[in-house]
């Protein structure tokens, strides 16, 4: 191999970062939207959690059973906008690059795929994690939680475990924007909806037909809703939550060689049809 | 870099196909009725298959201005897209400074860059942030990145205090200036230009015309070049090929094309006149041109 067609030293490590860079540049001209969708996001979260108050009065439950719905609902509207936050930025990896026009450019790149996932997902898991922290923050102002016995850290690890296999989903995802360049974007909904049902995010699975619960071992969001609501309500440490943490660590080594292989076949797939065009 | 390595880019025979024969459904039958249709005469196929490279050979040489000339639809912009790893070609062979573009597209991809007819940018980001993602893809250097990036675009003539403005702002000829800015970035020793100045108005097109030629003449680099505009064809390359329906129909130097065209109605001979001989056709059409 001549020296020109050799990758530079740390050139995949810049390469990752451009994605990094880059997307924290459109977050910040897109500001005015990001405000949009961090007010919803508040304001759908914190609807959610007033069901649990909404419950006293409704069925005259106790204050302290109304106190636990509204953590149980608030870690699920919580934990659920970190991971569908990382889901729909990953399914977006080639989306936004179609809506803005750069697919072509961006594709044709010296930058293997892994790496352009890499920097896009190391994003994600940022902007995530901070926007989660600010709805956190707003819930916690508004209903006084008592999170005294609360296991922190461990939710937060249990969280970043979780990330892993919802990475792995959204690059199977980012699949249908490639494949299908009109309507792929909007047909990754299907996948959020489908893990919405059956991982418990809003009431326990035990509720839902014996079939649907059986799904619910298959998806990460089950485990982390799980390890959440253990560290969260009961305080759980890391060895009670390892029973939640390597199931996800395990669909994660799984999930994310199994969305890179079929990434890279439906692009060579795409680049056969001539699907990498832009449609901005 | 190979210095023995005689061609920057060579097109063996390539071949690109769109679309697929349709055949029939036997367990959708009332699909394949078409009107004035009977069945068993052939005619329930219905073939949409779009033949957009057929069979194109040609070399290009290290440091040569190379021109493809063809009107829309004539395969130029699939031919660039095959060169470029976009597309996968269904026959044929393509390699760039000897590296075939599907079997090591990644060392294909280190040496080629290019710049498209659209200007390929994220409308909302400024140059600046434009060239650094364009730049870090690359592999440049961090901290040599800001100036390369104010040097070539002062080379450009492109006002400091558009560096910062958002892309949606600037004129299509500024921003077709800061793809090419964006191209040099990553040093590119084979440059793919398709229609480059298509849409551009008369100065922005002299502009970028003078710098492709000092491109060559600098910085050594091979160019490829699209276009519809046989001025621009003839005034800048070196070779050019004519390309209709996806075939090259001809293919040397400006002076020897237009030698071949029909000298007898008294005016020397154009590109658009050896291009009308060639294939019977105008180069372009009313509706082609740039509003």
């Amino acid at each position: 191999m001549s020296a020109v067609t050799q990758p530079i030293r740390g050139s995949y490590a810049r390469a990752s970062f451009a994605f990094v860079e880059r997307n924290w540049n459109l977050v910040k001209r897109y500001w005015a939207w990001e405000v949009v969708w961090l007010v919803y996001s508040i304001a759908n979260s914190l609807s959610v959690s007033y069901i649990g108050l909404g419950m006293e009065v409704l069925t005259g439950a106790s204050a302290e059973q109304g106190q636990y719905l509204v953590i149980y609902l608030l870690i699920g509207t919580l934990v659920w906008r970190y991971l569908s936050s990382i889901f729909y930025w990953v399914t977006e990896v080639i989306a936004i690059e179609r809506w803005e026009g750069t697919i072509e450019y961006t594709l044709m790149a010296p930058v293997p795929r892994l790496v352009h996932l890499v920097g896009h997902t190391a994003f994600a898991m940022v902007y995530s994690i901070v926007f989660t922290a600010i709805i956190l923050l707003f819930s916690i102002l508004l209903f006084d939680l008592d999170m005294s016995q609360a296991n922190m850290a461990g939710g937060l690890v249990m969280l970043l475990a979780g990330s892993f296999s919802f990475v792995g989903i959204g690059v199977m995802g980012a699949v249908l924007p490639l494949l299908f360049p009109e309507r792929g974007a909007q047909m990754t909904h299907i996948i959020v909806a489908t893990l919405l049902l059956v991982s418990g995010v809003y009431y326990p699975v035990e509720v839902l037909p014996e079939l649907l619960q059986k799904l619910a071992v298959l998806s990460p969001a089950w485990y982390v809703l799980n390890g959440t609501r253990s560290a969260l309500l009961e305080g759980a440490g890391l060895g009670e939550l390892w029973q939640y943490i390597w199931p996800v660590l395990l669909l994660a080594l799984f999930m994310v060689p199994a969305g890179l292989w079929i990434f890279g076949r439906a692009e060579r797939y795409a680049k056969i049809q001539g699907k990498l065009a832009r449609n901005g | 870099m190979n210095t023995s390595i005689e061609y920057a880019l060579i097109v063996n025979n390539a071949y690109k196909v769109f679309g697929k024969e349709k055949k029939n459904r036997y367990w959708l039958p009332w699909k394949n009725k078409k009107n004035g249709q009977n069945e068993g005469d052939g005619s329930e196929k219905e073939s949409t298959v779009t033949i957009a490279v057929d069979h194109v050979t040609f070399e290009v040489k290290k440091g040569e201005i190379f021109g493809i000339l063809g009107p829309n639809g004539g395969g130029k912009s699939t031919l660039i897209r095959l060169i470029a790893t976009l597309l996968l070609p269904d026959g044929g062979q393509i390699r760039v400074f000897d590296h075939d573009v599907v079997e090591d597209p990644m060392a294909a991809q280190r040496m080629i860059n290019r710049v498209s007819v659209e200007a390929s940018f994220f409308k909302k980001l400024s140059p600046m942030e434009n060239l650094l993602y364009g730049a870090r893809l690359y592999g440049v250097k961090g901290s040599v990145i800001h100036e390369q990036v104010k040097s070539i675009l002062r080379r450009l003539d492109i006002p400091e205090k558009n560096i910062g403005r958002p892309m949606e702002e600037m004129s299509r000829g500024m921003q077709q200036k800061v793809a090419i800015a964006r191209a040099l970035l990553s040093s590119p020793i084979l440059l793919l230009l398709d229609e480059p100045t298509t849409g551009l108005d008369p100065r922005s097109k002299r502009e970028v015309q003078s710098f492709i030629r000092e491109l060559r003449d600098m910085h050594d680099t091979t160019i490829l070049l699209t276009t519809h505009d046989m001025v621009e064809a003839d005034t800048l390359c070196d070779r050019i090929a004519i390309m209709d329906s996806g075939k090259v129909v001809a293919l040397d130097k400006p002076e020897n094309l237009r030698s071949l065209a029909d000298r007898s109605n008294g005016h020397e001979p154009t590109l658009e006149d050896v291009f009308l001989e060639l294939t019977g056709k105008k180069l372009v059409k009313e509706t082609d041109m740039p509003i």
